[in-house]
C-alpha cells in the first residue's frame, strides 16, 4: 500500500538519535513544566542530588519534592510508556493487516476495556477493602477477552484466514461489547460521568504503582513486536507472496496481534482510551522516513512516547490548575491529521 | 476495496463517538451535576391564595395547574426530597431511580437522565417535576397536556427556598412550604452565628470523585461553603469555564487545604484512609491534621432540605479546626 515510498530500509543512526533526542526533550520539558512552578534550576539540582555521590541542596521544600517525585515524574513516565505502546501497537497492526488505518483498538481492545471499566465503576467501586484498584484489572481483562473472542471468531468462520476477516470480526465484537457497555451504563446512570471520563482517557491519577503494573507487559510486547520488524517488511508485499518466501504469515500475525493487544490492554487499563496516537505517530514516521518497518517500528515507539508526554503536558497546563481530558487533545490534533492520511492513502490505493 | 470501505466507516464512527463523548461529558458536567445556572431563575410569584388553578413561571416557561395534583411524578431526587418535606409525599405516585430519600418514596425504574415519555405517561401524572428536560421532552409533555415544573440546580440557598415555595404553590402545600423555609433559615442562621471567628478564612477542597473533579464557589455547593466563610482552592480554576473543573493533583497538594470534604464516599469508595494513602497527600494539612470530612454523596449533590445537614457537617468541621 505504501510500497511506492520505500526508501532506505535500514534505520540510520541519525534517525535513531533524532528519535532518542525527541524522547529526551519531551521527558525534560514534561518534568520541568506543570501546574505548580518548581523552577527549572531547582529541579535540575534535585535530580542531581538523587544521583549517587552527589549532594546538592535543591532548594525544593518537602512538599515540592513530593510533587516532583510522586506526582509529576510517574505521570511523565506513564505518559511516555502509554504513548510508546499505543504508537508501536498501531504501527504493528497496520503492518499485519496491511491497512494504513488500523489502530491498536481495532480488534475490540477499546470496547472490551470499556466494558470492563464500566462494570468495575458500576459494581465494584474502589475502596480500602480492595488490595488493588479493580478498575485497571477489569479493563485489562475485558480487553484481552475481547481480542481473544475476535481472534477465535475471525479464524473459525472463514475458509481463507485473511486479515480482513479478522478486522470484520473485530468490528462485530466491538459493536457487541459497546452495546453491553452502554446497557450497564444506562442501568447505573449515576456512574455516567466516571465512565465518560475514563473513555476520554486520563493520566491525572498516575502513580509509580501504575508504572510498575504495566511496565512488564509493555517491555515484553515491545520486544516481540520489534523483533519482527524485518518479517513485517516481507509481509507488506502480501500473504501469498510472503508464504512463498517461506514466511508463516498466519503464525506471525497471531504472535504480533497477541503482543500488540497485550501491550495495548495494559496501557489502556491505566490510561483509559486515548484515541489517535496509534495512527498519528506511525503515519508521521512513514510520511517523513518511508514505510519500512525497520524504521517505522522503533521510531514510532520513541515518537509515541514524546507525543503523549507533550500532549499530557498540554492537558495539565493549558487551563491549569484545572485539567483537560487528554483524549480530547489527541483527538483535536488527531482528527484533522487523520483526514490528511485518509486522503493520501486513498490516492495510493 | 471492501476492506478499506468497512474501515473508513469504523473510524468515522470512532470520531463521531469521540465527539459525542466530549459533548456528553460537557453536557453531563453542566446538567447532571447541576452546574447550569438557572437560565431564568424561577421567579415564582407565590400565589396570594392557595386555591387552584394556579399559574407558575417556572424555568420551562408558564405552567398551569388546574386542580390540586394527586398523581405527581418526580424525576429529580432533590424535588422528591422537597415534596416529602412539605408534606406533599402522599400526592407523589412515582419517583425516578435516583430518588432514594426519604425511605418511603415510591422509587421506580423511571430515569431522569434518559426520560422515557411513554413510561412516565403510564403513571398518568397530573404534574411532573424535573431538574432538567430537553426541549423535545418539554414539547411531548405539552402535547400530552401534563404540566411540567422544571427546577434546575440553583446557584445559592435562596434558590432552594424559592423552589420549595414554588412546590408549595404547585401542590397546595403553601403553608407547609413556608414553615419549612423559615425553619431552615433559622437553623442556618443559628449554625452560622455559632461559628468560631477565624483570623483567616480556612481553605477547602471538595472532592466529587477520585479523579479530582471538584466544584468552584460559583456552584450551589460552593456557595454553601462560602456561607460558612471557607475559601475554595478550586476558584483558581475558574478559567476552565465550568463550575466543575478537574484539578491537577500537584495543585491540590501545593494549595495545602485546611479541610477536605469527600463527596465521593459512595460512588468511589473514598475515605479519610484512602486519601491518606494517595502518593504525596499526607503532606496536606487537612490530611495530617485529621480534617478530612466524609460526606454523603447524595446530600452533598442535592439542593433540598438536607442542605441544613450538610451545612451542619461543614460547620462542625470548621469548629474542629479551632480545637
Amino acid at each position: 500500500m505504501c510500497a511506492t515510498e520505500l526508501r532506505p530500509a535500514t534505520l540510520r543512526s541519525v534517525w535513531l538519535l533524532t528519535g532518542l533526542a525527541g524522547m529526551g526533550v519531551a521527558l525534560v520539558v514534561g518534568v520541568m513544566l506543570g501546574p505548580v512552578s518548581l523552577g527549572p534550576v531547582a529541579i535540575v539540582r534535585e535530580l542531581l542530588d538523587r544521583l549517587p555521590l552527589i549532594e546538592v541542596a535543591s532548594g525544593l521544600d518537602e512538599r515540592e519534592a513530593v510533587i516532583l517525585w510522586e506526582l509529576r515524574m510517574p505521570r511523565v513516565v506513564l505518559a511516555g510508556l502509554v504513548g510508546a505502546m499505543l504508537a508501536l501497537s498501531g504501527a504493528a497492526y497496520q503492518g499485519v493487516f496491511r491497512n494504513p488505518l488500523a489502530d491498536p483498538y481495532l480488534l475490540g481492545v477499546a470496547a472490551g476495556a470499556g466494558l470492563g471499566a464500566t462494570v468495575a465503576i458500576a459494581y465494584f467501586p474502589a475502596s480500602s477493602q480492595w488490595p488493588v484498584d479493580p478498575l485497571p484489572l477489569a479493563a485489562f481483562a475485558g480487553a484481552l477477552v475481547a481480542v481473544f473472542a475476535t481472534y477465535t471468531l475471525g479464524r473459525s468462520g472463514a475458509r481463507s484466514r485473511t486479515a480482513s476477516t479478522l478486522i470484520l470480526a473485530g468490528v462485530a465484537m466491538a459493536s457487541f461489547l459497546t452495546a453491553l457497555q452502554t446497557y450497564v451504563q444506562q442501568r447505573e446512570s449515576d456512574t455516567l460521568r466516571q465512565v465518560f471520563a475514563w473513555i476520554l482517557g486520563q493520566l491525572t491519577t498516575a502513580s509509580w504503582p501504575q508504572v510498575t503494573l504495566v511496565l512488564p507487559y509493555l517491555v515484553v510486547s515491545a520486544i516481540v513486536i520489534l523483533s519482527h520488524r524485518r518479517l513485517l517488511d516481507v509481509m507488506a508485499v502480501g500473504d501469498e507472496e510472503a508464504d512463498s518466501l517461506g514466511v508463516d504469515t498466519r503464525r506471525i500475525r497471531l504472535l504480533i496481534v497477541i503482543a500488540a493487544s497485550l501491550g495495548t490492554a495494559a496501557a489502556v487499563s491505566v490510561s483509559g482510551l486515548i484515541a489517535f496516537v496509534g495512527i498519528i505517530v506511525p503515519h508521521t514516521v512513514r510520511l517523513l522516513l518511508g514505510a519500512s518497518y525497520r524504521i517505522v517500528l522503533p521510531l514510532s515507539l520513541m515518537l509515541g512516547a514524546a507525543f503523549l508526554i507533550l500532549t499530557d503536558l498540554a492537558a495539565r497546563t493549558l487551563i491549569s490548575p484545572a485539567e483537560l481530558p487528554i483524549g480530547v487533545i489527541t483527538a483535536v490534533l488527531g482528527a484533522p491529521f487523520f483526514l490528511v492520511v485518509l486522503r493520501r492513502s486513498r490516492s495510493i490505493t | 476495496m471492501d476492506r478499506t470501505h468497512t474501515h473508513y466507516g469504523r473510524n468515522e464512527l470512532r470520531i463521531a463517538q469521540l465527539f459525542t463523548a466530549v459533548i456528553v461529558v460537557v453536557g453531563l458536567l453542566a446538567v447532571a451535576c447541576g452546574s447550569s445556572p438557572a437560565p431564568n431563575s424561577p421567579a415564582s410569584a407565590p400565589a396570594e391564595v392557595a386555591g387552584f388553578p394556579v399559574t407558575l413561571d417556572s424555568a420551562a416557561g408558564r405552567v398551569e395547574i388546574a386542580t390540586e395534583p394527586e398523581r405527581i411524578v418526580s424525576l429529580s431526587p432533590t424535588a422528591t426530597e422537597m415534596l416529602f418535606a412539605i408534606d406533599a409525599g402522599g400526592q407523589v405516585v412515582a419517583v425516578d431511580d435516583q430518588s432514594d430519600y426519604p425511605q418511603e418514596v415510591p422509587t421506580t425504574e423511571l430515569s431522569g437522565y434518559e426520560p422515557n415519555v411513554e413510561a412516565i405517561a403510564s403513571y398518568e401524572p397530573d404534574l411532573i417535576v424535573m431538574d432538567a428536560a430537553p426541549p423535545a421532552l418539554q414539547r411531548s409533555f405539552r402535547k400530552l397536556e401534563i404540566p411540567l415544573l422544571l427546577q434546575p440546580a440553583p446557584t445559592d440557598i435562596s434558590g432552594t427556598y424559592e423552589q420549595l415555595e414554588e412546590l408549595g404553590v404547585a401542590t397546595g402545600r403553601v403553608e407547609e412550604a413556608e414553615v419549612l423555609v423559615s425553619e431552615m433559615r433559622a437553623e442556618i442562621d443559628e449554625l452560622i452565628a455559632a461559628l468560631p471567628t477565624l483570623d483567616e478564612p480556612p481553605t477547602y477542597y471538595h472532592e466529587l470523585d477520585d479523579t479530582y473533579f471538584t466544584v468552584t464557589s460559583e456552584t450551589f455547593i460552593g456557595e454553601i461553603y462560602s456561607l460558612v466563610g471557607l475559601e475554595n482552592i478550586a476558584d483558581e480554576a475558574k478559567g476552565a469555564g465550568s463550575g466543575y473543573p478537574q484539578l491537577s493533583p500537584e495543585y491540590i497538594i501545593e494549595s495545602d487545604p485546611d479541610l477536605i470534604f469527600l463527596a465521593d464516599t459512595e460512588c468511589c469508595g473514598q475515605s479519610a484512609e484512602t486519601v491518606a494513602e494517595r502518593a504525596g497527600w499526607d503532606r496536606i494539612a487537612a490530611v495530617h491534621n485529621g480534617h478530612v470530612v466524609e460526606l454523603s454523596d447524595d446530600v452533598a449533590s442535592r439542593w433540598g432540605p438536607r442542605v441544613v445537614d450538610l451545612l451542619r457537617n461543614v460547620a462542625d468541621a470548621v469548629a474542629a479546626l479551632e480545637g
